[in-house]
């Protein structure tokens, strides 16, 4: 039985009953980017708005005339939830000031998979960072373009078999390394950034509460596992989460003002094919290749290492006078 | 008392914005919009309007982002040009199928390629379909006011759709005109707060931008059709009351001299002002020749144009964009298609003229109504022809 | 709302397609994807609420006694609730 890091036995009594994201929505079985949404709007609460893209979360939850949210909602085309979700605090903002509506705190969120963030969504999102809008950021990584029939993304893993980069006779499957916009949120001077999963439930709503009491940009990369378009089993979807964290290829860590931490210590990684056999997206690859993702996946994980050892919060790097003599 | 001033028309688009108690904006530059989007910060930064003012990173952020902000209830204010405008297009069905009532000025300037920086009208033609209502603007008075105006008519809840002001890049915004600005006071009790019609907040969570299957697709499109056709009944309405509150009368088309009128000439925009002084010259030569001005571009107003033009021989249709490979220039096309049906219209003709900001003169209207004249009556019409292109 | 008939007319359509009643998704009964379903056995289960947590569809709740049941008319019969289930207390079991 796998055990959950710094599980209490009678936590899930602690956590939100309601449910913000009801059952109904169309998600495949064992989504674990519904799971996700579930989870965080319970760490959100009511008072949140939600500004959506188009992506797999958004058509499984919206057909006409039912809605499966019981937040506030609003999508508007693929690659502007950031945007969307900058004009939805902006107006807040305004509103809140001039009396228009009730004095309280009322949190945007904007949500999008890893397609609406990294890719087309990537302009939008960069903006809405350097702004400084009081904005959370979700991203819901499932690793390709999975709503619109698994195409491959910047968020796709090397080696990843998708629709649009197949295992074929002479490529075989993804020829690129995932982007890494977590460090992408960091260099935009974002003062809370975070990798997360719902496998690590508590981990993942603690970081969305830390994340909606910023006042100001966060950012939040939560890995959701696809049975569909991974080629998983539907009910192995929390293991997979669990072995992506175990074998560092997806660390799961927050940046709070520049200092990193990893949040979901792991004694020993597992070898990554404990994670790869199990998703029939990596049954082509052979054991050279799996020796080439294995060193990069390492590497990435020392790369983590020396900036978790190594960087110091920016508030300890504030400017000295006595620098210049 | 209302005060008269001599200002750069752009500038005084923002000023008239700044009148209006808007509670965002978002912009990015693009010239020749420039100005309204500079004057409109520095109000901002001044402190002389309370409203979030964000510097947005493209023209789709723009439109996305006053589209968010308008369904929380917030007033709203873009303005973009060309290119920007054409960034914009993915979105710009989105705001009007979701009915809201965002507010924006285009600077009309010419699309590329080649990239051209000034006057034509080919930017807003391609946004013809995007459901939103559309008005030409003239001269700076009509900027000042239709800016006020297009805030009370978008925001009533019969209408509930996003409004495009046009205004002529340099010809118009970066020309000073003498403006006749109504008070703070005036304008707060003829656009009282916004009262939204459904907002984003969590007191009453509802979902916008649903997925719309096959089964409903079609019926939201009429619902959105009949809601742009029966905005014409608030536009005349909110016309009316500005009219007896500050004595200025608007109509979807306007005319000069055109009752009597054998040939008519049918402008858009600024240039319009330049074809009166035309049909002046023209009449003391003892041509009855009239003008047709289009203020109203959508709704198309179908049966005020009929009116205006069935007793003429001739119509020329003037365009400031092309539709390449089709029946003619996209105002032309429009206004024959309307009169098609029609038992009493007049021949119509097309002429496209000042593209790219190629300046159309007195003579110039002159020479294309008297051409037209020696066509009319030899009885040929060709479908459309460039006028003043070498070669 | 007045209850409208299913596919509405375009004078009946919500302006913008908005949806107003939220959480009304619940009228799409997804139990009837499953294939499996969930079968617990409450002399194992520990009221741990890990089933709970983990539902991708937020199905499964307690009864009076603390036990966990899957409300049948949303459960999609993943098997995730099975897998999670410290004590093993949950068999899926071959629906019809």
């Amino acid at each position: 039985m796998s055990i959950i890091e710094n599980f209490d036995l009678f936590a899930p009594r602690l956590i939100d009953k309601k449910e913000y994201f009801c059952p109904g929505h169309r998600a495949c079985q064992g989504c674990g980017e519904a799971l996700a949404i579930r989870l965080m709007c319970k760490a959100l609460g009511p008072d949140t708005v939600i500004a959506n893209a188009t992506g797999c979360m958004e058509v499984i939850a919206s057909f006409y005339p039912t809605t499966a949210w019981e937040l506030p909602w609003i999508h508007l085309a693929f690659e502007n939830a950031a945007a969307v979700g900058s004009g939805v605090e902006a107006g807040l903002k305004a509103l809140r000031r001039k009396g228009r509506i009730p004095d309280r705190d009322v949190k945007t969120v904007a949500i999008a998979g890893d397609g609406g963030t990294m890719d087309i969504g990537m302009q939008a999102l960069s903006g809405a960072m350097e702004r400084g809008h009081d904005m959370l950021f979700v991203c819901f990584d499932n690793e390709a373009y999975m709503n619109t029939g698994i195409q491959r993304s910047s968020g796709t893993p090397m080696g990843a078999a998708t629709t649009t980069s197949p295992a074929g006779k002479v490529i075989q499957g993804q020829q690129t390394w995932k982007k890494n916009v977590a460090e992408i949120m960091v260099a935009h001077n974002v003062p809370y950034v975070a990798t997360a999963s719902p496998s690590y439930p508590f981990d993942f709503m603690n970081k969305v509460k830390k994340a909606r009491k910023v006042k100001g940009p966060s950012y939040i990369h939560c890995l959701s596992v696809c049975p569909t378009g991974w080629r998983s089993a539907s009910e192995e979807t929390i293991k997979l989460g669990r072995l992506a964290v175990e074998t560092g290829m997806f660390p799961l860590y927050e940046v709070e003002d520049g200092k990193y931490k990893i949040t979901i210590e792991v004694d020993e990684l597992r070898p990554i094919e404990d994670y790869l056999k199990r998703q029939g997206r990596f049954r082509h690859l052979t054991p050279e290749q799996t020796e080439k993702i294995q060193a990069r996946v390492s590497q990435e994980y020392n790369k983590l290492l020396d900036k978790v050892h190594g960087l110091h919060s920016w508030s300890d790097l504030e400017f000295e006078w006595g620098l210049f003599e | 008392m209302a005060k008269q001033v001599g200002m750069e028309v752009g500038i005084a688009a923002a000023e008239a914005v700044g009148l209006c108690n808007i509670d965002m904006a978002a912009v990015y530059p693009i010239t020749p919009q420039s100005h309204i989007a500079e004057h409109l910060s520095d109000i901002v930064a001044d402190g002389r309007i309370d409203a979030e003012f964000v510097t947005v990173e493209s023209e789709h952020t723009s439109i996305s982002c006053v589209s968010g902000a308008s369904a929380t209830g917030a007033r709203v204010y873009t303005a973009t040009s060309s290119q920007g405008l054409m960034y914009m297009h993915e979105i710009l069905p989105i705001v009007s199928a979701m009915r809201l009532p965002v507010v924006m000025a285009n600077a009309n300037r010419a699309i590329s390629g080649p990239i051209n920086i000034w006057n034509d009208h080919s930017d807003i033609m391609p946004q013809r379909d995007a459901g939103w209502i559309v008005f030409f603007a003239e001269n700076g008075q009509e900027v000042v006011d239709m800016t006020i105006q297009s805030f009370k008519i978008a925001e009533d809840d019969d209408v509930m759709l996003p409004i495009c002001l046009n205004m002529d890049g340099f010809q118009l915004t970066h020309t000073v005109e003498l403006i006749e600005f109504p008070d703070q006071k005036e304008v707060n009790k003829f656009l009282p707060v916004r009262k939204p019609f459904a907002t984003l907040h969590p007191d009453h969570p509802i979902s916008m931008g649903t997925l719309g299957m096959p089964e409903i697709y079609a019926e939201s499109r009429k619902s959105q059709d009949e809601a742009l056709i029966n905005s014409k009944k608030t536009i005349f309405k909110v016309w009316d009351e500005w009219e007896k509150m500050f004595g200025r009368r608007y109509k979807p088309v306007e005319t000069y001299l055109a009752e009597d009128a054998e040939i008519l000439l049918l402008t858009m925009g600024s240039m319009g002002e330049t074809a009166e002084i035309a049909i002046d010259e023209l009449r003391k030569k003892g041509m009855r020749v009239g003008l047709v001005k289009l203020r109203l571009w959508r709704p198309f107003p179908f049966e005020e144009l009929k009116a205006v033009v069935k007793k003429a021989k001739s119509l020329i249709v003037t365009d400031r964009a092309v539709s390449f490979g089709g029946p003619g220039g996209p105002v032309f096309a429009e206004v024959k298609s309307a009169l098609y049906n029609e038992k009493e219209r007049p021949l119509v003709y097309n002429s496209i003229i000042g593209l790219g900001g190629r300046d159309v003169t007195v003579k110039d209207f002159m020479k294309l109504i008297e051409d037209a004249a020696k066509a009319g009556k030899k009885g040929i019409i060709k479908d459309y022809e460039y006028y003043g292109v070498r070669g | 709302m007045k209850k409208k008939k299913w596919p509405e007319t375009w004078q009946e359509i919500n302006p913008g397609c908005m949806v107003f009643e939220p959480a009304s998704a619940r009228s799409y009964h997804t139990g009837s994807w499953k294939a499996q379903r969930p079968v617990w056995d409450d002399s194992k289960c520990i009221k741990c609420g890990v089933c709970y947590i983990f539902c991708p569809e937020g199905c499964v709740s307690q009864d009076d006694e603390g036990f966990f049941r899957a409300d049948l008319d949303y459960c999609k019969g993943c098997g995730i609730c099975a897998l999670e289930c410290w004590p093993g207390a949950i068999k899926m079991v071959e629906e019809g």
